[in-house]
């Protein structure tokens, strides 16, 4: 356990893609709180957040009940460094939904960070995360997924993709599976690329500008992550916000 | 509408259109036949404007306008539409999303309004209906899990709804049955065959040109007409093969 007393710093495996610069200069206690949410069995909370200018570290620890379900959507967008790490414990058959992106050029660094524990048999957990940079920005997940010894039926995905609309973004992937049950299934799928260039010259043969083409392209992309949300018109503003923060870049 | 004036182009700095010659008027059908490796898809990606190919030489003139002097966008917007040999799939974009706001992009760059929701659903649907293609088709993302055929459709679908005053079709007719070779034949009819437009089909073989009737059939090989004729050159290349004809 990281000492509650000290700063986290690269050397921290948790912390690696991290902006070291804001690291060195955070404040101790504020970088290292939690807040925590308990959600009772059978029961649904969700929480959605767009964190659109500024630094975040914001650093959520979630029990889930038996048969609940903890819905989390997020997004990224605005500087110089942001982190959001969320901790998930699930309970006999709760479920844990998660949908996040990350979109940022200049040199912000936007990371996404979960630990998903599936502690008992019979839960469910559904990760997407879609990063998209330009300028020399950094999209970081990191993704865990613990599998209890009695978590049996445990069921678990998680999938990121990145979108790197010019040279010199980056992005960084570190998916990491600890299963102790032997009936389980676990998917994870990660892919960092450029824009379809087959697809911009498609929409560009039938009279698509390049920049209304680029947009509609990165709109798909990210759409992945939001597409578990049940509100269509939160769904729409989650996602109008994320290609707000595109500005000029496409 | 069309005039090509002894144009070359290379890609990978290998030559693939050495010298074509070629006019096209209001009005006409041209087909373009050839064997594999003549130039066919290059001619059509090069009139599209695809990036990676490199005109050395000649001109091209639209509508009054230079035509390699435009970006891919700008040629759409000036008329031009080019049917994809291979369709491309979009994930995550509806046809409908797609069609509207390519129409629109197009309308706006001629100046005119853009079309409302329910006018362009309405055009969609009688294009769809033209090219015998269920409308829930356009609600599905671009070409995702379309058939072959049914990226074809889609295709004359889209040619329908954007309008153009000319189209290069590239192989439109690989991979239909004949059912949906005669209902996509019959769509560009429908379409294209006016008097203020115009079409050249790139195609392998004389089954296309016993739906859509060609005015002119031209024989490509190794970058440039060898030669043209009428509507029977096709039948002769059909019996004897190219290299006997072209020969």
């Amino acid at each position: 356990m990281a000492d509650l007393a000290v700063l986290p710093t690269n050397r921290d495996e948790d912390w690696r893609y991290s902006d070291s610069a804001y690291l060195a200069g955070a404040d101790v206690q504020a970088i290292n709180h939690w807040r925590t949410l308990d959600v009772p069995a059978g029961e649904t909370r969700s929480e959605t957040a767009a964190h659109l200018s500024g630094a975040v570290v914001d650093r959520l620890r979630v029990h889930v009940g038996a048969g609940g379900r903890f819905n989390a959507f997020i997004t990224l967008g605005g500087g110089h460094f942001q982190r959001a790490e969320l901790e998930i414990t699930l309970e006999a058959g709760a479920h844990f939904e998660f949908g996040a992106v990350t979109v940022g050029g200049d040199d912000k660094v936007q990371e996404i960070v979960t630990r998903v524990i599936h502690a008992q048999p019979n839960a469910t957990s559904n990760q997407v995360v879609r990063s998209v940079h330009w300028g020399h920005a950094t999209g970081n997940f990191l993704g865990r997924i613990e599998v209890a010894r009695d978590a049996q039926k445990t069921d678990a995905a998680q999938n990121f993709r990145a979108l790197l609309l010019e040279k010199g973004a980056s992005a960084n992937t570190k998916p990491e599976l600890e299963i102790y049950a032997d009936d389980v299934k676990c998917a994870h799928g990660a892919a960092i690329g450029a824009l379809d260039e087959e697809a911009a010259f498609y929409m560009a043969a039938r009279g698509l500008p390049p920049k209304i083409a680029k947009r509609l392209l990165v709109q798909a992309f990210l759409g992945d992550a939001f597409a578990a949300m049940a509100d269509d018109d939160a769904r729409e503003t989650m996602l109008e916000q994320a290609l707000h923060q595109l500005g000029d870049a496409v | 509408m069309l005039q090509i004036d002894n144009l070359t182009a290379e890609i990978d700095g290998k030559t693939i259109l050495n010298g074509l010659t070629l006019t096209v008027n209001a009005g006409e059908i041209h087909a373009i036949m050839g064997p594999n490796g003549a130039g066919k898809s290059t001619l059509a990606y090069v009139l599209g404007g695809r990036p990676g190919y490199k005109v050395t030489g000649g001109s091209v003139t639209f509508q009054g306008k230079d035509l390699l002097d435009l970006e891919a966008h700008e040629r759409a917007a000036l008329g031009l539409f080019l049917g994809f040999q291979y369709p491309v799939e979009i994930p995550g974009v509806s046809n409908v999303q797609f069609l509207r706001e390519a129409l629109n992009s197009q309308r706006k760059a001629r100046g005119e309004d853009p079309l409302s929701g329910a006018d362009f659903l309405k055009l969609a649907r009688e294009k769809a209906g033209l090219l015998k293609l269920d409308m829930d088709m356009l609600k599905r993302q671009v070409n995702v899990g379309f058939s072959g055929g049914e990226k074809k459709r889609a295709e004359m679908v889209q040619m329908g709804i954007l309008q153009p005053a000319f189209a290069v079709l590239d192989e439109t007719d690989s991979g239909l049955d004949i059912d949906a070779l005669r209902i996509v034949g019959d769509g560009i009819n429908r379409i294209m065959r006016r008097p203020d437009k115009a079409v050249l089909l790139i195609t392998h073989y004389q089954r296309l040109l016993d739906v859509v009737k060609p005015d002119f059939v031209h024989v490509l090989a190794k970058g440039r007409i060898v030669k043209s004729g009428g509507p029977e050159l096709a039948l002769e290349l059909e019996e004897e093969g190219y290299e006997a004809v072209a020969a």
